[in-house]
C-alpha cells in the first residue's frame, strides 16, 4: 500500500497565484517598449511573455504584483497601477 | 507563460529572489538535470504536495545533505554509464550550505564528484524566521542576532564559503547575484560543461527577511554588487578569472532601502565598518574600475 | 560452496554476489572489515560498482538514498553512534520508501563508549519503518541480505531492510558457511527494477511537503506494508529453500516448543547459546524451548501468539533497555497475549548480555531455573552490585 509520495511534474500551475496580489497589479503601456526582455527575465512568477516590441503581458492568473517588472523596465513602459483600473 | 521548468504558482514571497534564481538556475542547465534540495524557503515552496513546481526530476534530501544525496545520485548516473548525458544540481540556502550543510558538502567537494552545488544565500535562515546564519554579514538585525540597546546585531562577518569551495582544489567556483540574471545563467552553463565539482553562491535578496520593498528586489541585489559588499568572481582551478568590476557606490546607498540595517543608519561607526569591509573586497578582488582600463566584458 | 569465513567476509561475499551498483562506505567498529572486504572486491575488478568513501555516516545513508532513489540497487553499513547519526536520513528513506539495504552490527551505545555486542542500537530504530531482520549465525545472516534484496525491492513492499547481526559475534567470529554462487542468486534475485525513480525521461519530484491533509495517510500506508510484507516473507522463504535448499521460517523459529513447560524469547546469536542449553536440559528429561525471534520488525504478532499460547512460562530475552520502562522486546511479547483468550501463565522480562558482556550457559540455566519462580519485571540477571555506588566516586 501507498499514500501521498511524489508529484507529476508542472502541477504548481494548478495553484493560481493571482488572489496573491493586495491591491497592485502592473500595466503594460505598450508604447516605448524596446523589447529589452528585462521584464520577462526578472519576473518571479515567470509569468510575463513577449516576444518583439510592444507584445509583452502579464499573465494575471499567477502574478502575485511584486512590481519588479515595472522597476527595472528602462523605458518606464511599465506602471503600477490599482487593480481594477483600466 | 513563458516555457519554463519551473513552473508558475509556487507559493514563495512576491519578489522573492530565490525563487527568480532557481528559475534562471535551472533553465539555464535544461532538462537533462537532476535536481538535489536542501530543506528550506526554496523546497518548502515549490514541492508542496500535491503539487511541484519543478519540470526536472527533483528529490529531497533533509536539511545538510544535498550535497551526500547528489554523490548518490552521480554515483547512480555513472553507474548507469550516463554521467555526460545528465548533469547534477544540489542546492540549498546559506544555512543549509555554510552551517548544518558544510559537512557533507566538504565531502562531495573532496571526493570529485561531477556536481554543481548552487547556494542560495539570502544571509539568514529565512525559512524559520530569519535567524542568523554564517553567512549573515557584518551588524544584521535577525531575530538570532537582533539590535538592540546593547548590540548592532550580528558580531561576525560572513564565512568565506566560496573560498572554502576553491580550496578543495575544485575546477570552478563563481559569486552570482540574482540582479544580475544573464550572468548567473551564463556561470551555470559554464560550470555544467566542466567535469567535477562546482561551486556557486547566488546572492538572493528576501523582501520579507531583509525588509525591502518588493519591487527591489533586483535593485537591492544590484546595490549589493555595486558598494563592493558582495562581489561577483570566478575562480578557475583555485584562480581568480574574472571579477565584475564596479564604480563603487557607497554602502549607505544599500543598506538604507532594507530595515534589517536600519539600526545602523544613525551611527555612522559602524556604517563606517561595513564600508571598511567593502573596500577591503574591492582591494582584494580588483573591483575597482580604473579611468584607462576595460570594464570586464563578462557582463 | 562450504567455505570457513569470517562473518564480515561472507557477508561482503553476498552483497557482492547481490550486484549493487553504489556502496557507501564509512568505519565503525566492529563493521570495518564488511566495507573493507567490498573495497578490496572492487579495487580487484570483481564487482562493478562505485565505491563511494563518505565523510560521515549520516552521509553514508544520504548516498545511498540517492542512488537508489535513482533506481540503482545500492548497499551500506554501520553501527551504534553511526546508526544514530544517520538517525534522520534512515527514517527519511523509509518514509520515502526507498529499498535500501543495510548491514547494522549490533553493538552497545555510548554513554559509557563501548564497542562489544548487545543490541541497544539497533532496537531503538524499530520505529523508523525499516524492516528488520536478527541473525543468529553467519550462515543466517548471508541468506538474510538475499532475502532482505528481494524483499525491500519488491514493487508491492518498496522498503528499506536492516539485517543486524551481533558485532564481533558474527562480523569477527568465523564459520563453516554455505557461499551460493552467483547463478543461484541471479535465479533468486531479479534486478532491481524501481516503479518510481529520478528519471530525466519521467521527471517526478520526489520528497514533497506534506501538510495535514495528506500526511496521515502516507504513514498508515507505511504500517500497512509491513502487515503485507509479514504475508510476502513466507511465500519468499519458499522461493529460497527452492533456490538453495535451507529452510528458514524467517519470521520466528520454534526450538524444542511443541511440549515445552518453559520457553525463552530471544533475538541474535544468543540463540545458539540457548539451543545447547535446551538439548542439554531435554537430554536431562526437563521440558524446555527457545522461541527465536527472526523479523522484529514486522512484528509476527500472529504467529508468537500461536507458538506461545499454550506454554505455562515464557522469559522473554532483551540485550536493549527502554530506560524508564519495560524492557522492550519483553513489553511487546506481552502486548501480544493481551486480551487474548489464551497466554501463558508467566511472562518474565530478562535483561542481559549488555555491552559486550557473555551470556554463558550458565546465565541460560538460571533463567530457565527462575522461570520457575514468581514473574519477574525486567531483572539484570548478570549484574555485578559490587560497582554500584550512591555517588559517582
Amino acid at each position: 500500500m501507498f499514500g501521498p509520495l511524489v508529484c507529476k511534474p508542472g502541477s504548481s500551475r494548478n495553484n493560481k497565484t493571482g488572489p496573491w496580489r493586495t491591491g497592485l497589479r502592473p500595466k503594460f503601456l505598450k508604447k516605448d517598449c524596446i523589447a529589452c526582455n528585462m521584464c520577462l527575465i526578472v519576473c518571479p512568477e515567470t509569468c510575463i511573455t513577449g516576444q518583439g516590441k510592444n507584445t509583452y503581458d502579464f499573465d494575471p492568473d499567477f502574478c502575485k504584483g511584486c512590481g519588479n517588472c515595472a522597476a527595472v523596465c528602462p523605458k518606464k513602459d511599465i506602471e503600477m497601477v490599482k487593480e481594477g483600473d483600466a | 507563460m513563458s516555457k519554463t521548468l519551473f513552473n508558475s504558482g509556487h507559493t514563495a514571497c512576491a519578489g522573492c529572489g530565490q525563487s527568480l534564481a532557481a528559475r534562471l538556475v535551472i533553465d539555464a542547465a535544461g532538462p537533462n538535470t537532476i535536481v538535489v534540495n536542501n530543506t528550506g524557503c526554496l523546497e518548502v515552496f515549490s514541492t508542496k504536495y500535491p503539487e511541484t513546481s519543478w519540470g526536472v526530476p527533483w528529490i529531497h534530501s533533509l536539511f545538510e545533505n544535498a550535497a551526500a544525496v547528489a554523490s548518490g545520485v552521480e554515483s547512480a548516473v555513472k553507474y548507469l554509464g550516463k554521467g555526460d548525458q545528465i548533469n547534477i544540481i544540489a542546492q540549498g540556502g546559506d544555512g543549509g550550505t555554510a552551517d548544518i550543510g558544510l559537512q557533507a558538502l566538504s565531502g562531495m567537494l573532496e571526493r570529485g564528484h561531477n556536481i554543481l552545488y548552487v547556494c542560495y544565500d539570502n544571509e539568514a535562515y529565512m525559512n524559520t524566521g530569519v535567524q542568523r546564519s554564517g553567512l549573515t554579514p557584518f551588524d544584521t538585525n535577525t531575530t538570532t542576532s537582533p539590535a538592540g540597546s546593547a548590540s548592532f546585531g550580528n558580531l561576525r562577518p560572513k564565512k568565506p564559503m566560496p573560498e572554502i569551495a576553491n580550496a578543495h582544489g575544485i575546477p570552478y567556483v563563481a559569486t552570482a547575484s540574482a540582479g544580475f540574471a544573464q550572468d548567473l545563467q551564463r556561470k551555470v552553463k559554464k560550470a555544467l560543461s566542466l567535469k567535477g565539482p562546482k561551486y556557486i553562491q547566488v546572492h538572493v535578496p528576501c523582501p520579507l527577511g531583509w525588509r525591502h520593498e518588493t519591487n527591489l528586489t533586483i535593485q537591492v541585489a544590484k546595490l549589493a554588487v555595486e558598494t563592493g559588499l558582495y562581489p561577483l568572481v570566478e575562480y578557475e582551478n583555485g584562480i581568480i578569472s574574472a571579477r565584475r568590476q564596479i564604480t563603487p557606490k557607497p554602502v549607505e546607498e544599500y543598506l538604507k532601502v532594507q530595515g534589517r540595517f536600519k539600526h545602523l543608519l544613525k551611527n555612522p561607526e559602524e556604517i563606517k565598518k561595513i564600508q571598511e569591509i567593502a573596500d577591503n573586497n574591492i582591494k582584494k578582488y580588483g573591483l575597482k574600475v580604473e579611468p584607462q582600463q576595460q570594464v570586464n566584458p563578462s557582463a | 560452496m562450504k567455505e570457513f569465513l569470517e562473518g564480515s567476509k561472507a557477508i561482503a561475499e553476498i552483497v557482492k554476489l547481490c550486484k549493487p551498483g553504489v556502496i557507501s562506505a564509512y568505519p565503525i567498529t566492529p563493521q570495518t572489515h564488511i566495507v573493507e572486504g567490498l573495497a578490496q572486491i572492487v579495487a580487484d575488478g570483481k564487482l562493478n560498482a562505485q565505491f563511494v568513501n563518505v565523510e560521515s555516516e549520516h552521509s553514508a545513508a544520504s548516498t545511498v538514498l540517492g542512488s537508489v532513489a535513482c533506481g540503482v540497487r545500492s548497499y551500506t553499513a554501520t553501527s551504534s553512534q553511526g546508526l544514530f547519526y544517520m538517525a534522520e536520513v534512515l527514517y527519511n528513506i523509509a518514509g520515502m520508501r526507498l529499498p535500501v539495504i543495510m548491514t547494522t552490527a549490533a553493538r552497545a551505545i555510548s554513554a559509557p563508549i563501548n564497542i562489544w555486542n548487545d543490541h541497544q542500537d539497533v532496537v531503538s530504530l524499530r520505529d523508523s519503518g525499516w524492516i528488520q531482520f536478527h541473525a543468529e549465525d553467519i550462515q543466517e545472516a548471508v541468506d538474510l541480505h538475499l532475502i532482505a534484496y528481494r524483499l525491500g525491492e519488491d514493487k508491492s513492499i518498496m522498503l528499506p531492510v536492516m539485517v543486524c547481526i551481533d558485532g564481533f559475534v558474527l562480523t569477527h567470529g568465523v564459520e563453516n558457511v554455505n557461499m551460493p554462487s552467483q547463478e543461484e542468486v541471479d535465479k533468486f534475485l531479479p534486478p532491481y527494477n524501481a516503479p518510481y525513480k529520478l528519471d530525466v525521461t519521467n521527471p517526478m519530484t520526489l520528497g514533497p511537503l506534506v501538510d495535514p491533509d495528506f500526511y496521515t495517510e502516507t504513514r498508515f500506508a507505511l504500517n500497512e506494508t509491513h502487515r503485507e510484507a509479514l504475508e510476502l516473507i513466507p511465500k519468499i522463504i519458499l522461493e529460497f529453500f527452492k533456490v538453495f535448499g535451507r529452510n528458514y521460517n524467517g519470521l520466528i523459529e520454534g526450538y524444542q516448543i511443541k511440549d515445552a513447560e518453559r520457553v525463552i524469547v530471544a533475538m541474535g546469536s544468543v540463540c545458539g547459546t540457548i539451543k545447547e542449553v535446551v538439548d542439554e536440559l531435554r537430554k536431562k528429561g526437563k521440558k524446555v524451548g527457545l522461541l527465536k525471534i527472526t523479523s522484529l520488525r514486522p512484528f509476527p504478532v500472529a504467529h508468537i501468539y500461536e507458538a506461545l499460547k499454550n506454554i505455562p512460562k515464557v522469559a522473554v530475552i532483551d540485550r536493549a533497555l527502554s530506560l524508564g520502562s519495560f524492557a522492550p522486546l519483553a513489553g511487546e511479547i506481552r502486548a501480544v497475549f493481551f486480551g487474548k483468550p489464551k497466554k501463558p501463565k508467566i511472562i518474565s522480562s530478562f535483561i542481559v548480555g549488555l555491552g559486550g558482556r557473555d551470556i554463558t550457559k550458565e546465565s541460560i540455566k538460571e533463567i530457565f531455573r527462575l522461570l520457575t519462580g514468581k514473574e519477574k519485571q525486567g531483572e539484570f540477571i548478570d549484574l555485578k552490585p559490587e560497582l554500584l555506588r550512591e555517588s559517582y566516586e
